[in-house]
């Protein structure tokens, strides 16, 4: 089973490959090193959302409010930076990660202490946040001649031949992989979703758990507003409408089982890569971008469907049971 | 029929066992619809001392339009709901059915042709969703986030950023038609599915398996329920009560974009989980949501007379959710703290 | 006795006296459900370096004590004394703090994480910079399960083992917290008697180290081979302890039992009928294989074997829960084939599960809707509910059963255990059927209405019904059946007369012992 599960990350990673040398024979240089580091950086910020919104599927919960914590902290980000240009970056970018960090632990609270269904929660959430953000900014936009240089360059400057927002995904990736698998939050995450009974006899406490999670997700959606306003260099209200959607397709694609207790971060981080090579190929070979929706949707049906039979419950099987018991007699 | 010896206990006499607990009365003072009915006469009270157009029967009229076509959705989401499923896509089956008209409509195709495409698209939508879970045994919630991406994505293909309109005259009754006096052909049709879904949940054999099957899936199996066609039917409602929304509310615009009801199926949801059916199955009334429907509507036109912004309505919407869910579990948490 | 001779042997540490101060007591334990008192004011006391066997018939509150002293639940009332001093064990954590741990039965563990983690799982050593250290985890689990003999790679997943295996990861996983106090929860069901005795070698070396251990099981002869002490519970009350050594069978069995077995087991003698019921050749891709057997009208045929033979897979499958791969099925002389649960209540075939709450029941429905389910089409009209002829149906089937319930329109879930099943069994009658399986029909049950199910099967079957009743307690196999068939791994291990079943032939097939 783990070969299996391996394996499932190789086959998606295969089918990148052969993706992305089917376009190259379509469209001259789409897979040169430049253009694909280029699809990296596009997808920098699905992947990072994608992330944290796996730790919470994986708790057996799910956030959608993500994208509308990215809308209004991205706003309250650009509003303070186009008010007090002096204010630092570090600044900002703290600020960035408290108000999401906050909201999400909204989220988490409402989960937690009065175990509302996270579904619910979330729903409300989101036209909350999203609510709020025009709220802040009474539906005018902040453009980039408001904000600062700094503001605005920081994420695209290159570094060793990538962008600092490539860097800092790349940063976050092996963060959540460190996370994940060496911390013990990260374990609990994977136990209190994939036997919530047997977690609670390991001493594991469950909505501590997912309360984190939340904070986690929240705090990822607040760093990825100052990065998504300073790279698209404009915040408005509908900034990311429906991107909590992507990062589910993300993880499904992935592998990672809407039920909790199943994925790893390179099912996530391929999820995220192939939705962006799709994304990114599909002008360039001279298919209509409107095209990009019903392509996700389908992807996101087949991927439902091979997780289903991939996790098809096995159950005790007796008579394999005894003929393993032969064997080992 | 003779009782073995060892089941009367000493002393317990052999009792009849009533049928009901209570009155009548009292078990529906008690319940969640009456909470509901005071909150809605509430709100409807601030109205009308909050603004002076209010109390107009015209006005009232035109209020309705903000909420008959999603809780036309919302009754058969409610079914869906108690069954313990879901369906995200419904408004996306919106975009496709209404795109599926506009194009039906530029070549000429005459109302009736274009209700019944409407609809037509509807319970195909259902019927796609209604598979994917029933036969393949996949968890609705994601495959309904994906048919929602890919219903959509087929009009955003047909149309991209264009729209369709040129409807033929006749087929704008659905929307903007009245039966009598103020009574538009909208809330007529609510009012009939109200009660068709009302009858459907609440006094057939087919509502019933609908509760057993969101109380206990296994012991609905157990007992003969046909579990995979109740569920089937139910995403087929869900798509057919989509399709009728569309046509209203194509209708009522008189053009089709691809963006068209967007954000509904949290709306949607919204009226369900506020009408008091159960988010995770198994409860629920008809009347709730109907009394739901009513709240959410008088609240949006009672924030739009007062001028507050669409999205900001969104805000009053989403708190709603949360707090009306989460008041009945304080409660409970307070009562069982009181009581030890 | 075997295990006392052990007990003292030179290399223990502590020495196991009856007097000596128990390292956990709990003193007047009650736990209080809605409608049920699960436990009732109950006393038990952990010596070190002893085993104490809990006795009980299932629903005897056994697993509602295991819960409390591992943390789960709360106890309404009583107190919990550890090195006598009084303790709260406020969540699991606490439980594991103070240095108890539970070895459960199977399902307690985590199929998706790997052997090593399963054992380290919430107290997982780290590294200097507090994160977790998976070489020392690796390491340590191998030399733990080396310990107990065993050669399991800890970085393979849990879902990979046997359940044997798996019951090593769960002992390693409570050595790996020291534990002062082990409960094991019937950790022989599963296993084979060269398993048994291999657990048996561990249980006498944790005993050696000083560990107080609370042994749960059902098998009498494991019990005196492995305890020192022992306490009997009934419907919630503590109602015997003592030295198991000087304690007979006999007398723990009626301590058990509250009365004689032949009150308990009513079964009348009926006129065995013409064959309703045949099976042949009926297997299943993975569960069971070549099952064949004759049901006659008036007959209860047991159905006796470990947990994990296969019955329970066997009835589903002849339910249409599951279908066979292979097999004929014939019923009243016809062939028929039953590929959903509505084909097998269509033709008179139905079946109470052993998990009531699980498959039996809508547990927060009222009861008349409960039990009018599979009969809804007679008691509606056009597929329009007719609720008076629902609760018609009600009525007549809870007086006929004699059921306890405040009204017929409370939800089935605020009944006791017994009353339950009474529901169930009324659902299913009400269907008029031929041939009923009733799978554990008594698991969870106090033993008043346990009585009163007995009396009522041996009732339904000299009204000319066929029955299948499944059971793991012997008594009840042997006081109720008609003929037994003995299942084990999956296969028919044998098929007796009422006059041939012995407790000891039975058992000799369910375990395979020679």
């Amino acid at each position: 089973m783990t070969k299996l599960l391996k394996s499932r990350e190789l086959l998606l990673s295969g089918i990148i490959i052969l993706m992305v040398a089917g376009f190259a024979t379509r469209a001259e240089g789409f897979a040169e090193p430049g253009n694909l580091a280029n699809i990296f950086n596009d997808t920098a910020i699905l992947i990072m959302l994608a992330l944290a919104q796996m730790t919470v599927i994986l708790t057996k919960s799910i956030d959608l409010s993500v994208a509308a914590n990215l809308a209004f902290t991205g706003m309250a980000v650009a509003m303070t930076n186009a008010a007090f240009p002096d204010l630092p970056l570090l600044v900002l970018i703290v600020m960035a990660l408290g108000i999401g960090a906050f909201l999400g632990s909204i989220n988490g609270f409402l989960v937690w202490v009065l175990q509302i269904p996270p579904i619910v929660v979330t729903l409300g959430t989101l036209t909350i946040y999203r609510g709020m953000a025009f709220v802040l900014s009474g539906g005018s936009w902040v453009n980039a001649h408001q904000m600062t240089p700094t503001f605005l360059n920081v994420p695209r400057t290159v570094l060793l031949g990538l962008p600092v927002l490539s860097w800092v995904a790349i940063l976050v990736v092996i963060g959540m992989g460190f996370l994940l698998t060496r911390t013990p939050f990260g374990r609990s995450a994977y136990a209190s979703g994939g036997n919530p009974v047997a977690a609670v006899y390991a001493g594991i406490d469950i909505g501590r758990t997912r309360f984190f999670a939340f904070v986690l997700s929240g705090a990822m959606a607040g760093l990825c507003s100052y990065l998504w306003v300073s790279r698209y260099a404009v915040a408005y209200v509908d900034i990311a409408n429906g991107f909590e959607l992507d990062s589910v397709a993300a993880c499904v694609i992935g592998g990672i089982s809407i039920a909790g207790g199943i994925g790893s971060v390179a099912g996530a981080v391929l999820g995220s890569l192939f939705l962006g090579v799709i994304k990114n190929a599909l002008p360039v070979i001279g298919i209509s971008p409107f095209a990009q929706m019903a392509i996700s949707g389908i992807v996101i049906i087949l991927a439902v469907v091979f997780n289903a039979r991939a996790e098809a419950k096995k159950g005790r099987i007796i008579l394999r049971d005894r003929a393993s018991a032969e064997v080992t007699a | 029929m003779s009782q073995p010896q060892t089941t009367s206990q000493p002393g317990a006499p052999r009792r009849a066992i009533p049928d009901r607990l209570g009155t009548p009365v009292g078990r529906m003072l008690s319940s969640w619809e009456v909470l509901l009915f005071g909150v809605a006469v509430a709100i409807f009270i601030a109205n009308s001392l909050a603004s002076p157009y209010f109390l107009d029967a015209w006005n009232l009229s035109d209020a309705t339009f903000n909420f008959t076509e999603k809780a036309m959705i919302a009754f058969a989401m409610a079914l869906l709901i108690i069954a313990g499923e879901i369906d995200l896509s419904v408004a996306a089956i919106i975009a496709l059915a209404s795109t599926a008209m506009g194009a039906a409509a530029q070549v000429g195709i005459g109302t009736p042709g274009l209700v019944l495409i409407g609809i037509g698209t509807g319970l195909a939508c259902g019927a796609f969703n209604g598979m994917l879970v029933s036969v393949l045994k996949l968890p609705s919630i994601v495959v309904t986030i994906g048919t929602m991406s890919l219903f959509r994505g087929i009009s955003y293909i047909v149309l991209g950023d264009k729209a369709y309109g040129g409807y033929p005259d006749s087929f704008a009754y659905f929307g903007q038609g009245y039966l009598v006096w103020v009574f538009s052909f909208e809330f007529g049709l609510f009012l009939l599915t109200a009660a068709v879904f009302a009858v459907l949940l609440h006094a057939t054999n087919f509502g019933r398996q609908v509760f057993v099957i969101g109380n206990n899936e296994f012991a609905a199996r157990f007992s003969g329920v046909p579990v995979e066609r109740v569920k089937f039917t139910l995403f087929l409602l869900t798509g057919l009560m989509s399709g009728i929304a569309a046509v209203c509310l194509t209708s009522r615009l008189g053009s089709t974009r691809p963006s068209i009801a967007q954000g509904w199926e949290l709306e949607v949801v919204t009226m369900v989980v506020l009408g008091g059916v159960s988010i995770l199955g198994g409860a629920g009334t008809i009347a709730g949501v109907v009394i739901a429907a009513f709240v959410m509507g008088l609240v949006t036109f009672g924030l739009g007379l007062l001028n507050v912004p669409g999205i900001v309505m969104s805000i009053f919407v989403g708190l709603l959710l949360i707090v009306t869910i989460a008041l009945p579990i304080l409660a409970r948490r307070i009562r069982q703290a009181s009581r030890s | 006795m075997k295990s006392t001779m052990n007990a003292v042997a030179p290399m223990t540490i502590t020495k196991p006296l009856a007097d000596q101060a128990p390292v956990l007591e709990m003193r007047g334990i009650s736990q209080i459900f809605p409608g049920v008192k699960a436990l009732d004011r109950v006393s038990i006391s952990l010596h070190p370096g002893e085993v104490t066997a809990l006795i009980g018939e299932n629903g005897a509150g056994k697993s509602t004590l295991v819960k409390i002293l591992t943390g789960i639940y709360r106890p309404s009332e009583g107190e919990i004394l550890l090195d006598g001093q009084p303790v709260q064990f406020s969540s699991a954590q606490a439980a594991i703090d103070a240095g108890v741990t539970a070895i459960h039965q199977e399902t307690v563990l985590f199929d998706e994480l790997s052997v090593g983690e399963n054992v380290f799982l919430g107290h997982a050593p780290r590294t200097r910079f507090g994160t977790i250290d998976w070489r020392t985890i690796n390491a340590r689990s191998r030399a733990l399960l080396r310990q107990l003999e065993s050669e399991i790679d800890p970085t393979i997943r849990l879902k990979d083992l046997s359940i044997a295996q798996r019951h090593l990861v769960a002992i390693a996983r409570a050595l790996s917290v020291e534990a002062r106090i082990v409960i094991m929860d019937e950790p022989t069901a599963a296993l084979s008697r060269k398993e048994i005795d291999d657990l048996f070698r561990i249980v006498e070396g944790l005993k050696r180290q000083g560990k107080a251990i609370l042994f749960i099981s059902h098998k009498f002869d494991e019990l005196y081979e492995i305890a020192e002490n022992f306490a009997v519970f009934r419907d919630g009350k503590a109602v015997g302890h003592g030295r198991l050594k000087d304690t007979p069978q006999a007398e723990i069995v009626r301590m058990m039992v509250g009365r004689d077995v032949n009150d308990v087991f009513p079964k009348t003698s009926v006129e065995i009928g013409d064959t309703v019921l045949s099976v042949e050749g009926y297997s299943h891709p993975t569960e069971f294989r070549d099952i064949s057997f004759a049901l006659k009208r008036g007959e209860i045929l047991g159905i006796y074997g470990l947990i994990g033979a296969g019955r329970s897979e066997l009835c589903q499958s002849l339910f249409g829960i599951t279908r066979p791969s292979a097999g004929r099925l014939t019923l009243e002389g016809k062939p028929v084939e039953i590929r959903s649960p509505r084909d097998a209540i269509g033709a008179g075939i139905v079946y109470v599960p052993e998990e009531r709450g699980r498959h039996g029941l809508a547990l927060p429905m009222p009861i008349y809707q409960n039990m009018s389910l599979p009969s809804l089409t007679k008691t509606s009209r056009a597929g329009f509910l007719k609720a008076a002829n629902e609760l018609k149906l009600a009525r007549h089937y809870a007086e006929r059963l004699d059921l306890r319930a405040a009204a017929l329109s409370v939800p089935v879930g605020t009944l006791s255990g017994g009353n339950q099943q009474k529901v169930v069994i009324g659902k299913w009658l009400a269907t008029q059927p031929k041939v009923i399986i009733l799978d554990e029909p008594t698991k969870g049950i106090d033993i008043g209405s346990k009585a009163a199910v007995h009396g009522f099967i041996s009732e339904l079957a000299s009204q000319g019904l066929s029955i299948i009743m499944v059971s793991s307690e012997l008594p009840e196999i042997l006081g109720m059946s008609d003929r037994v068939m003995v299942m084990r791994e999956g296969l028919m291990a044998g098929l007796y007369d009422r006059s041939e079943a012995t407790a000891e032939a039975l058992v000799r097939a369910a375990t395979g012992n020679a």
